[in-house]
């Protein structure tokens, strides 16, 4: 048994493997779940102050782009196609899996493309990035979930990558686990936005 | 013994502990070793601090003696020091990135990032944080964020000056001030820097705490340190993501024009655009969120650190073990429930301002509690009264003097008189300021010998300790009769107000006992680095102490233990234990006939 003192690749260091056998939950994915964490209380924040500021008066209201529809659709079936690639892996159907991947960048990029539409749709409408402060939070909040998208789709096409090569399989689960989880929280956390600003205009 | 056991074993199984040749580099620079990255922390800190003294020594001067010119000062301030007469404005920089260093770059990550990261994993039985390389990131942000701020001082138009609450319009006009421009920038983008080094490394010490104990180190057998590390972890985690929210947003309408803090201000004020709509309140909403929970992260692990050496040096158990870890949760859980009381003056609705009031003064319940602990430990202790003990004990009495003022600011009715004079800064100048530099002091003197293998030296530590209690009582013990009579904070000078000339004198002996306070601290950093050198050889044990971290051998090896992670079979605190024959049982000694590290001790047998 070897311990290995120092662990260039991050996680577990330094244990051996029956100290490794003792953890109680898998550490990356206690990692991740904590910076969710930390992503839910960034976006709470927002909400909470355009709650506030709404609650203060001089508020402009105005109508959603309708592209915001449809980009919720879209990451809405791109979590069940994620899910179909995580169930696929499990059960080594590797064509099922390489489609549902496939299926679920596109869904991903088709996204992240509807959002930037959907801000043209809002500057056609007259509502701006720099103006009432409920204008600005649609940018902002769209914006910054948008910004945490670059990294899930960065996820799902290093899944991807990895799946071509063989490398997810039903005895390699840990990593299409995690972008899977990453991924379910991307979707959930913009259809509760989207239904948070559709209620609160 | 098993100390002596584990020391015996050294030398016979190395394990791979020590075979890999590592460079300077590798061992000093870029450590993923957590032993090492809690010193870079440390004396980082440690430099921050001598930064933030430093600048309250000058504009001390200034209070002190408003009209009388200093001219040392111009040869290393320049132009802000111009003739020796401190300008105006930077008096404001000084008191903003004074307190800026003192609360983010000393309290939190100094001490949080040097005691989280040295004792965690030692103290719970794991080789090293779950991520290393998080833990390397989170010192390289944090020594970044340092640089960034320190850079701020240099700049044209001077650092940030609108008080480390950087409260808008002044931080969100890039013209307001002259420290409003570039100054407030780098500040922003230094903050930023620090709060992804405060989540790199909380995640970290979460994972440690949950995933990495070792056999039989139960919750319920933790030392009180770790709890209070993975609390003020996990407040940290839950906060700082929404100061950095909090952060963007001023961004926005800093550099791109938006109103989310602004109201009211016309175009040519304000870069060309019209900027209506925002509320300035919002701002305070947001960042007091975060303000008063980093509180608690700035005093929690100073409150753990005192348990753990106030325990091990009065040689008696932690008085109420699990009413300390159930009141550091009520702690933390109401620190999230409190922040109005940092705006009763802002016209909010007194009913949701007497709500703010309950919750308040409902956290002196589990802070008494945590006090009564600690003197009911104290109690007809054995009290082997060591620098660190005298701090700890400092401590609690600034616990005591600054707490009891909370429970005048928590009160709207009094606040709104108190609200920005100097009764608030004696107040959390005594209950977070000195208390927790009293409890980080007091981590460094005990777990000296554990960073590096040799003791300080003693008499210095006492000479150090009571200058530095005596001085800090003197400095801001006066300030709340000054409070009292309405003296505002912040203000360069009380000269033009008749009413407050009898607290001329008052200045002077505040400012002549802060420069003794300050020149304290030269005998702490003499004995600091002269020690690492030439202080005495440490034990490996030399406290007599309970915990795992004692266990680990002197020279602090890559994995901590030589052999196997020890198995833990009791709680930290069988100090004097009735029926035992020494006077302390460590974590990993079994009873005897203890086979099961999972199994409870036998209780105590009484004479």
């Amino acid at each position: 048994m070897k311990n290995e003192t120092i662990n260039r690749n991050g996680t577990v260091a330094a244990l051996s493997e029956k100290e490794a056998e003792r953890l109680l939950v898998n550490p990356q994915k206690l990692v991740l779940w904590l910076l969710i964490v930390a992503s839910v209380m960034l976006f709470a924040a927002f909400t909470s102050a355009y709650i506030v500021r709404r609650g203060e008066g001089n508020w402009q209201i105005f109508d959603l782009p309708p592209m915001f529809m449809y980009t919720t659709i879209f990451i809405a079936l791109s979590s069940i196609t994620m899910q179909w690639a995580f169930i696929s892996a499990k059960k080594d159907q590797l064509r099922m899996q390489k489609i549902a991947l496939f299926l679920t960048l596109g869904l991903g990029v088709a996204f992240m493309i509807g959002q930037w539409v959907g801000w043209e749709q809002l500057v056609a409408n007259n509502v701006h990035l720099v103006g009432n402060p409920s204008e600005s939070f649609v940018y902002v909040i769209s914006g910054l979930h948008l910004f945490h998208m670059i990294g899930g789709v960065a996820f799902v096409l290093i899944v991807l990558i990895k799946t071509l090569n063989h490398g997810i399989h039903s005895k390699k689960m840990s990593t299409i686990g995690l972008c899977k989880t990453y991924w379910h929280f991307l979707g959930a956390m913009w259809i509760y936005l989207y239904i948070f600003l559709l209620l609160n205009r | 013994m098993s100390n002596q056991h584990l020391n015996n074993e050294d030398h016979n199984n190395h394990e791979g502990n020590d075979q890999h040749k590592q460079t300077f580099i590798s061992k000093y620079v870029f450590s993923m070793d957590h032993k090492m990255i809690a010193k870079q922390f440390l004396i980082t800190g440690i430099i921050m601090g001598c930064l933030g003294v430093l600048m309250s020594m000058v504009f001390r001067l200034q209070l002190a003696f408003p009209d009388t010119p200093f001219p040392f000062m111009e040869n290393f301030m320049g132009h802000w020091a111009k003739d020796g007469r401190l300008d105006p404005s930077f008096y404001l920089a000084l008191i903003t990135i004074h307190g800026t260093i003192m609360v983010f770059y000393v309290l939190t990550a100094g001490l949080s990032g040097t005691f989280s990261n040295l004792l965690i994993p030692l103290q719970i039985g794991a080789r090293d944080m779950a991520s290393p390389l998080f833990n390397m990131l989170s010192y390289w942000f944090f020594l970044l964020s340092s640089l960034v701020l320190v850079s701020s001082l240099f700049v044209d138009g001077g650092p940030a000056s609108s008080g480390w609450t950087i409260y808008p319009p002044l931080s969100a006009l890039p013209t307001a001030i002259s420290g409003s421009g570039m100054g407030m920038t780098l500040w922003l983008i230094a903050i930023i820097l620090f709060v992804v080094s405060s989540l790199l490394g909380g995640v970290n010490y979460i994972a440690t705490v949950i995933n990495m104990r070792t056999l039989g180190m139960k919750m319920t057998r933790l030392p009180l340190t770790v709890w209070s590390f993975l609390l003020t972890a996990i407040l940290g985690l839950l906060s700082f993501p929404v100061l950095l929210g909090a952060g963007l947003l001023l961004i926005f309408d800093r550099s791109f024009g938006t109103s989310f803090y602004l109201s009211d201000i016309p175009a040519d004020l304000a870069g060309g655009i019209e900027r209506v709509g925002g509320s300035p309140i919002l701002f305070q909403h947001l960042f007091w969120f975060l303000g008063h929970p980093e509180v608690y992260i700035i005093i929690l692990p100073a409150l753990g650190i005192t348990s753990e050496v106030l325990a091990t040096n009065a040689r008696k158990p932690i008085f109420g073990y699990r009413a300390m870890i159930g009141s550091m949760i009520a702690i933390a859980v109401l620190s999230f429930v409190v922040w109005g009381h940092h705006m009763f003056v802002t016209g909010m609705n007194p009913f949701l301002g007497s709500v703010f009031v309950l919750g308040t003064l409902i956290i002196a319940v589990p802070s008494a509690v945590k006090t009564f602990n600690y003197l009911a430990t104290l109690w007809k202790g054995n009290l082997r009264l060591t620098p660190a003990m005298l701090f700890a004990i400092g401590l609690v009495s600034f616990f005591i003097s600054g707490g009891l003022t909370g429970l005048f600011l928590g009160n709207a009715a009094l606040d709104i008189n108190l609200h920005d004079t100097y009764f608030v800064v004696a107040h959390f100048h005594i209950v977070m300021g000195s208390a927790a530099i009293f409890g980080m002091m007091s981590g460094i003197y005990h777990w000296y010998p554990k960073m590096f293998g040799r003791m300080m030296n003693s008499t210095l530590g006492y000479l150090h300790f009571w200058i530095t209690f005596i001085a800090a009582y003197c400095v801001f013990f006066p300030m709340h009769f000054m409070g009292l009579a309405g003296v505002p904070r912040r203000y360069y000078a009380i000269t033009a107000y008749d009413q407050f000339d009898v607290f001329v004198n008052m200045n002077v002996f505040i400012t002549i006992a802060a420069l003794i306070g300050g020149a304290a601290q030269l005998i702490f950093l003499f004995n600091f680095f002269y020690s690492i050198r030439k202080g005495k050889k440490a034990e490996q044990n030399p406290w007599e102490s309970n915990t795992l971290e004692w266990t680990t051998p002197v020279e602090r090896i890559h994995g901590n233990w030589p052999g196997e992670i020890p198995h833990v079979y009791r709680w930290p605190y069988d100090y004097s234990k009735p029926g035992a024959l020494t006077d302390f049982i460590p974590q990993n000694i079994p009873d005897e006939g203890q086979t099961d590290p999972l199994e409870e001790t036998k209780p105590p047998v009484h004479a």
